[in-house]
């Protein structure tokens, strides 16, 4: 088990135990069960983000149904930025996983001759989302970790926090993580490493994301060379409670929820999302794409045709006209919600809505394989960006994104391993040179000028003004100018706990680090990206233009620490670029 | 990875009033001695039957003792809170159906206490003959 | 702001390098009707004391991570609102019957332990290959089991249970309540195989029937009435194995 310097060694090694992190570990199992695998991971893996998702998981199943209909779906919803090869693969590889988590127990919603059930959802033509009434995300993440539970070759490291990627000579060799109980560090050797992290919405104030999701995997690996994709791309959601941010989540508007302006009125019909219509039309209206709706709200503020809350600007989604027995059956969780967080009930009262940062489009290059440029290094999930998202991601593709990329990764990683060559000696060195500025950090005693908690607060402040719904350069400049204020502040920052056992200032002071490096990255691929498409709209370049900006922006983190950002071309397979068309 | 040094919380002793459920949980447990006390005392009295009218009077005399009654008492009340607890338990440990559709928990329990009733009713006729 | 009202936390605390046991610090927060008990806590961590310790998450009653005893009841404290405790103060504990590892966080190794003993899986006979398409399975049967598919692991009930207070080793309400939940499943047949850990001695039989466990669910599980049908499988058992010839069970 011990190897020279590390703690313990596996043969793959999985960093993060949500959705994708879980199913790649039961891939790598699948693939090879004599390999040695093992998850760290900041919590318990059933406290992972994918809990919340709610909605459901798109996978092509229903008859009439085609995958060229959903690859078309994904690449329109993504302003034709997702690569095509990689939508293909995802399309159809996404039905066989979403039946393997099936027959791994996962509750879904069934029709009366007990096949499974799928509903509508944004952007999508046809209905294919399949759900588990409106707690998806819940029941898969504990399928997969039960059935997880399975594998005797298969290490949790649960509530460890890591740091730090080993990597020499452009290969990854292992990690270096807290373990929080304890607040010894260890070193964890590994012949090839999986970052499942999941996102970064914490880097904002208002978002739908738990409080673990913080870009650890992004930052990891951006400091260990790998580079960040399309990091500009932010998706707002338009339906979350104010206050508290909750998601209330799109499948309200696919079982035929209404969005209303404080006139009362169904608002999109002004926004080229198609005409009004009592019962849900698919790609239209309400069932447009989440970029689309985010950015109706912003105008009808500016047309000030929004009602006022004390958190700002609301509009109301209205779901009376469904009837309690199908919100009951549907979409019991959205009822609890708004019962507990906003003391309305949703069956004869309107919930008051207003966009939300819900998701990541950008994050860790990889291939197909989920394989970055670093030799041993894989991602997968939101951490990751393959890309299938693109500009704007269409609801209900990233939980089947977790699984099918998950699988390859697992898949990718567990062959890798089997060939890969021990460990260089200078790895160790990296090793103890991590320990040390941990116990620095740790037992620094240092009092500190400056909180965690102030640098996050203005962190988040900047960013919300700077990389919103709509963006402009001089803010945006003057957020990155914020930015790197905060970088140099955050030397200063003191861990006034000094105690070893569960210390989580230590752990939020270290999640900062990663959050300010990953909110730089946004906004410098933001800057650089002088046109709108999806969900990155700038005012002072209000078109999309495919001439120069039909490409991924890779960001690189220079000798210096600074972001580099760079381009590679977007795969079009059988696509060509056109125009995005809702409801007409 | 390593052993946690964690803190080991003990339970206050008088921690089973502090709410009604606990304090039930604790009356079942404690209740073993009278139902024990029961079965013994049944024995007492079946074999004092086996060995005639005199020996069963002794018992009945025995009996009428007022610390005996006492016991007694005390003991019925403990078998009255198995019971309950037992009938309340019954729905949830079968999932009754009739005709596809889950007999509601009301109705099982109701139909226990009939049944007890019934039988009641059926021994005291049958002791009263 | 200045006439905002207050409120105040009574925080248990546990250093273990240096305090020989939990001792209680007080803060006062401001009463503000949409604040949580984790809110709070988030207010102190944030305005006044970085240094408190407590797992959260997710903020909405679904990841499980933020149980806690508030005023003596175990409570997700996401889901617990300030003004529901006014005046105050509010009591804020680790959950009770498990150990501490700091502040309010607990040891929960117990339960993970716990939980792979049950076998929480779908077991088959025959693996029907997933080419094949999915298991049927009617909503009549999701029904059946859907209820005890609801559990967060959030160990209220673990907390709430005096049995488990008393004996650490019973398996616990949301443990067999998963195993239930498996049970229920049309498509599982490994009901036996969990009857076999179930019917031992620090299975079902040391739970009285208390109810608190139930009583405390946030998400309505019942692990209460799990268990009780498990009591009955495992007496059934019993009797079979009592009265028919070994080759018959």
């Amino acid at each position: 088990m011990s190897d020279g310097g590390f703690a313990a060694t596996h043969d793959v090694l999985l960093v993060g135990g949500g959705g994708a992190g879980l199913r790649a570990a039961i891939a790598i199992a699948e693939t090879d069960p004599r390999l040695d695998v093992a998850v760290v991971s900041k919590v318990y893996p059933m406290r992972s983000h994918t809990v919340s998702a709610e909605g459901g998981a798109a996978g092509v199943i229903a008859e009439g149904d085609s995958l060229d209909e959903h690859a078309y779906d994904t690449v329109s919803g993504s302003d034709w930025l997702g690569d095509q090869d990689a939508i293909e693969a995802f399309v159809e590889e996404a039905p066989r996983e979403l039946l393997q988590l099936e027959h791994w127990g996962c509750p879904w919603s069934r029709q009366p001759d007990g096949h499974v059930a799928v509903r509508a959802f944004g952007g999508m033509k046809r209905m294919r989302t399949w759900f588990a009434a409106d707690k998806t995300g819940f029941h898969m993440l504990h399928a997969l970790f039960q059935t997880s539970l399975k594998y005797d070759r298969l290490t949790r490291y649960d509530e460890g926090f890591v740091t730090r990627l080993l990597v020499d000579d452009g290969r990854v060799h292992g990690v270096v993580a807290v373990e929080l109980t304890t607040g010894k560090i260890h070193s964890i050797g590994a012949k090839a490493v999986i970052l499942c992290t999941g996102g970064c919405g914490k880097v904002f104030p208002f978002t739908t994301n738990a409080n673990i999701n913080t870009g650890d995997g992004m930052a990891l690996a951006y400091r260990a060379g790998a580079p960040l994709k399309d990091m500009e791309f932010v998706q707002y959601h338009p339906t979350g409670l104010p206050f508290t941010g909750i998601l209330i989540t799109e499948a309200a508007r696919a079982e035929g929820g209404w969005l209303l302006n404080g006139d009362g009125y169904r608002y999109l019909q002004d926004y080229d999302l198609g005409t009004p219509s009592p019962t849900p039309v698919l790609r239209s209206m309400e069932l447009g794409p989440r970029d689309r709706l985010s950015q109706a709200f912003v105008h009808e503020v500016e047309k000030g045709r929004t009602s006022h809350s004390p958190y700002g600007p609301i509009v109301h989604l209205d779901l009376r006209h469904l009837g309690e027995k199908l919100i009951e059956a549907k979409l019991p969780f959205v009822r609890e919600l708004c019962l507990k967080y906003e003391r309305i009930d949703p069956v004869h009262e309107l919930i008051p809505v207003r966009p939300v940062v819900h998701y990541m489009m950008g994050g860790v290059h990889t291939d197909l394989h989920g394989a970055t440029p670093v030799a041993g290094l894989y991602a997968a999930g939101e951490t990751a960006c393959v890309s299938i998202n693109g500009a704007n991601r269409l609801g209900s593709n990233s939980l089947p994104e977790c699984l099918v990329f998950g699988a390859r990764a697992g898949r990718a990683a567990a062959t890798y391993a089997t060939g890969a060559r021990p460990a260089p000696s200078s790895v160790h060195a990296q090793a103890a040179d991590e320990v040390r500025r941990l116990e620095r950090e740790l037992l620094g005693h240092r009092a500190g000028t400056e909180r965690v908690s102030r640098i996050r607060d203005e962190m988040q402040a900047t960013m919300e003004e700077s990389a919103g719904i709509y963006r402009a350069a001089p803010a945006m400049k003057k957020g990155v100018d914020t930015l790197a204020e905060l970088q140099q502040r955050m030397a200063g920052v003191g861990v006034a706990d000094t105690s070893r056992s569960f210390n989580t200032e230590l752990v939020a002071a270290l999640e900062l680090a990663n959050m300010l490096d990953v909110a730089e990255c946004i906004l410098r691929s933001g800057l650089e990206r002088e046109e709108s498409r999806g969900a990155h709209q700038r005012t002072d370049f209000p078109a999309r233009d495919d001439e120069r900006f039909l490409v991924h922006q890779l960001v690189h983190r220079g000798p210096d620490g600074s972001p580099r950002v760079g381009t590679v071309p977007v795969t079009i397979t059988r696509w060509p670029p056109g125009e995005r068309v809702y409801g007409r | 990875m390593t052993e946690v040094r964690a803190y080991r919380r003990t339970l206050s002793t008088w921690w089973w009033v502090r709410k009604p459920s606990y304090f039930l949980f604790v009356m079942r447990e404690l209740s073993s001695i009278f139902v024990a006390w029961f079965v013994l005392y049944l024995l007492v009295l079946l074999s004092a039957i086996g060995r005639g009218e005199e020996a069963y009077r002794d018992v009945l005399d025995l009996a009428a003792h007022p610390l005996v009654v006492v016991v007694n008492a005390v003991a019925f009340a403990f078998v009255v809170l198995h019971t309950v607890t037992w009938f309340a338990l019954t729905p949830k440990a079968m999932d009754a159906r009739v005709a596809g559709r889950r007999v509601p928990a009301a109705a099982v329990m109701a139909s226990q206490y009939v049944g007890l009733a019934v039988v009641s009713a059926f021994v005291v006729w049958l002791v009263t003959l | 702001m200045g006439s905002e009202s207050s409120i105040g936390l009574r925080v248990s605390r546990y250093r273990p390098e240096s305090d020989p046991g939990p001792g209680w610090q007080e803060y006062d927060v401001p009463l503000r009707t949409e604040w949580t008990v984790l809110d709070a806590l988030n207010h102190v961590k944030n305005e006044l004391d970085p240094t408190l310790s407590f797992r959260w998450s997710c903020r909405m009653g679904i990841c499980g991570s933020c149980g806690m005893n508030v005023d003596g009841e175990p409570r997700l404290t996401c889901g617990t609102f300030l003004v529901d405790h006014a005046p105050g103060p509010i009591r804020v504990e680790p959950l009770a019957n498990f150990h501490v590892v700091r502040d309010l966080v607990i040891d929960m190794t117990d339960f993970m332990e716990k939980l792979p003993r049950v076998k929480p899986w779908i077991i088959r006979d025959e693996e029907q290959s997933v080419d094949d398409g999915e298991y049927l399975q009617t909503p009549e049967e999701l029904d059946a089991y859907k209820q005890f598919s609801m559990c967060i692991n959030c160990m209220l009930c673990y907390a709430a249970c005096p049995v488990y207070g008393l004996d650490p080793d019973f398996i616990g309400p949301a443990a067999i309540a998963l195993a239930e939940r498996y049970d229920l499943d049309s498509r599982d047949r490994g009901a036996r195989e969990r009857l076999d850990v179930l019917i031992e001695h620090e299975g079902v039989w040391g739970c009285t029937f208390v109810g608190e466990c139930t009583r405390v669910c946030p998400k309505h599980v019942d692990p209460a009435g799990a268990i009780q049908r498990y009591k009955l499988k495992a007496a059934k058992q019993s009797v079979m194995a009592v009265l028919l010839p070994r080759g018959a069970r």
